[in-house]
């Protein structure tokens, strides 16, 4: 009897690592597998059968005796898992052994299309390397949107006797976990892609900065980078070291981790220069955001061409969504760009699991906008976003239900703001502590026309005047609030134009 | 309680093991908050000096980051998530009933990545999810120690 039980902290964190030394003392072989991204089922036991796998989920520790009984029949059952619709539907390319293999196992990786990226970019010119993500169009997955290959070659073409390649694994986005998935559940994976990274440049030393919130990710990730080395695939010309940050959002700016991993304070950077010239410890350094790095193994294995054939316009490629918050069946979806909201909100999340009408849904983290049902049909891509002034950001969608309180929300945005800016530029540092200030004028009615003017004064001044994106974005959630829902903040229906 | 080592040779201990590493100070005082529990301002000089920093570098550092304290927690701590998608789902519920728990020190978090699972928290080393005000009784009073 063989069972697959995940170790992703979503698993273990509803009790997978009890129900996984249940099973093993019952005798089963128990393979830690890493999570197919189906979190409502969480923790999701696939037993091993001649047809595929078949599983159980949300399992507790009453139903095992069933399922070590093979039990098809069961409250619990949810059949062939690579059937489910949830997961049949998805367009899996980075996330394809997503739930399938043990996150530590070389071997495993190795059978399901493991180091072909590799391979094939060591096959080729270093030039060749960058240009096939070039001509892919992978743009960067971490926010900006900017195109990895862009980057990847001005780092290729600066002269320098030592290049870094730098991953960004500081998720600090509420409603986002891809990242976490990928370093628990398929290290290797990204390993290999900032191998590829370094093949394109030079590089011979590359850093993971992990946030200290994911204890399970530093742990995974530390023992694969120690795998990796053994079986020789890091070493003299690439080596990784995993750095663990200390607890601060802003870090997730590439130049204030560039701060950090020099072992100062997160204060974000002006630019130029550049990081792709100038960098980390001055050196020209590659950053993107851990799926970046994850795409690009399939990039080099399959073709520039395969990969920019999913998506629309110059939105090319999958983003793997992740659908959070009040939703019934939250989860890692990944598809590629140009789906709408309300498919994956209720074609994907079957509506909120509070049973309730969805409100909003915030998409792309903290730092972005609230978009009201009149806006939920706009294809997901970077364009199309832009245009309705939101953004895709990292993929993350939260959703609200009608019980959601906007104002409520809008004054968060501007509370996480003053508690996480780096303090550098005044418009963060000042503006988010008297945004707080001014919702709260705005909420009690204290000269409301007056406040919601002033709230939008300083809004543009935040939005114009800051360094980067924390002090710059924050206006987003709080405008959209505002805009799309100005009851919340006491402005009558009828006056909407006022606000 | 195991006897408290004494600090300056497990700071030293710590130091020789980053010794060379260029930008090794988050990982040293990562080390030493785990050895000790915390980054006591007593070693901020020894740090400074091994570093070739001013005191006032390594203190700024200490302070910067949420995640580095000067001084040991009174009792386990209850990491809340406070943000969005566990509001979402209740969350500052969750928060506002942790201030009544005896035998805990709750702090907030912004994010443990659980956002399709929440409400969340990080109780010690151990990661919760789908907690409710029940659940969260339950979890503290087993695990309290007398």
């Amino acid at each position: 009897m063989k069972l697959f039980i995940p170790r992703d902290s979503a698993a273990v964190a509803v009790g997978a690592d009890e129900l996984a030394a249940a099973a093993a003392a019952s005798g089963a072989q128990v393979v830690r597998s890493s999570s197919r991204g189906l979190f409502w089922l969480e923790p999701l036991i696939e037993l091993d059968t001649p047809e595929g796998r078949f599983g159980y989920g949300p399992c507790e520790l009453d139903d095992l005796p069933a399922i070590l009984a093979g039990q098809r029949e069961h409250a619990k059952a949810v059949g062939l898992v690579e059937a489910l619709p949830y997961l049949a539907r998805q367009q899996r390319l980075t996330f394809a052994r997503a739930g399938i293999t043990d996150p530590l196992s070389l071997a495993d990786y190795e059978t399901h299309d493991g180091w072909a990226g590799l391979r094939a970019a060591q096959a080729m010119s270093s030039d060749a390397v960058w240009q096939q993500v070039l001509d892919s169009g992978l743009r960067g997955r971490g926010g900006a949107a900017f195109p990895a290959g862009i980057k990847w070659r001005t780092v290729a073409q600066a002269q320098a006797t030592q290049k870094y390649i730098v991953c960004n694994a500081d998720e600090g986005d509420s409603g986002t976990f891809a990242d976490r998935m990928v370093l628990e559940g398929d290290p290797y994976l990204l390993i290999e892609g900032m191998a590829i990274a370094a093949l394109s440049c030079g590089a011979t030393l590359g850093y993971v900065y992990i946030r200290s919130e994911y204890p399970l990710a530093v742990d995974v990730f530390t023992q694969a980078v120690q795998r990796a080395r053994a079986a020789g695939f890091l070493g003299s010309a690439f080596d990784i070291h995993v750095r663990k940050a200390a607890g601060s959002y802003v870090c997730g700016e590439e130049t204030a981790m560039l701060e950090s991993l020099e072992g100062k304070r997160g204060i974000v950077r002006a630019k130029p220069p550049i990081p792709a010239l100038s960098g980390l410890f001055g050196c020209p350094t590659v950053i993107n955001n851990v799926l970046t790095f994850a795409a690009v193994p399939v990039i080099l294995s399959r073709g520039a061409a395969f990969y920019k054939d999913f998506g629309v316009g110059r939105s090319t490629g999958t983003l793997p969504f992740q659908l959070a918050g009040n939703i019934q069946h939250g989860g890692l979806v990944e598809l590629a760009f140009g789906v709408t909201l309300r498919e994956l909100v209720f074609g994907f999340g079957g509506g909120t699991a509070s049973g309730r009408p969805v409100k909003a849904v915030q998409v792309g983290g903290p730092l972005g906008t609230y978009l009201p049902e009149s806006q939920w049909d706009i294809p997901l891509d970077y364009e199309a976003y832009a245009a309705v002034g939101a953004v895709v950001g990292h993929g993350g969608l939260v959703v609200h239900d009608d019980r959601a309180d906007m104002a409520g929300l809008a004054r968060y945005a501007m509370e996480f703001c003053a508690i996480e800016s780096c303090g550098k530029c005044t418009p963060c540092r000042i503006g988010s502590t008297r945004g707080v200030e001014v919702i709260d004028k705005i909420v009690a009615n204290h000269n409301r026309q007056q406040q919601i003017t002033l709230l939008r004064d300083l809004c543009d001044t935040m939005v114009h005047g800051s360094l980067c994106a924390m002090g710059g974005m924050t206006p987003y959630p709080v405008l959209s609030a505002l805009n799309h829902f100005p009851a919340d903040f006491g402005v009558p229906a009828d006056h909407r134009d006022a606000a | 309680m195991s006897p408290v080592p004494f600090l300056p040779a497990v700071v030293e201990e710590v130091l020789a093991r980053h010794r060379g590493v260029p930008g090794a100070l988050l990982p040293i005082l990562h080390d030493v908050q785990d050895r000790v529990g915390c980054v006591p301002p007593e070693v901020v000089p020894q740090i400074a000096r091994a570093l070739n920093l001013s005191r006032a570098e390594v203190h700024g550092v200490v302070s910067y980051y949420h995640h580095f304290r000067s001084t040991p927690p009174k009792a386990r701590v209850l990491q809340v998530c406070r943000a969005e998608a566990c509001q979402a789902m209740g969350g500052e519920a969750i928060w506002a009933h942790a201030q009544t728990l005896a035998g805990c020190q709750v702090e907030a978090v912004y994010c443990l990545g659980l956002c399709a699972s929440s409400p969340a928290a990080l109780w010690g080393e151990r990661l919760i999810a789908r907690l409710t005000p029940q659940r969260l009784d339950a979890l503290v009073a087993s695990s309290v120690q007398p």
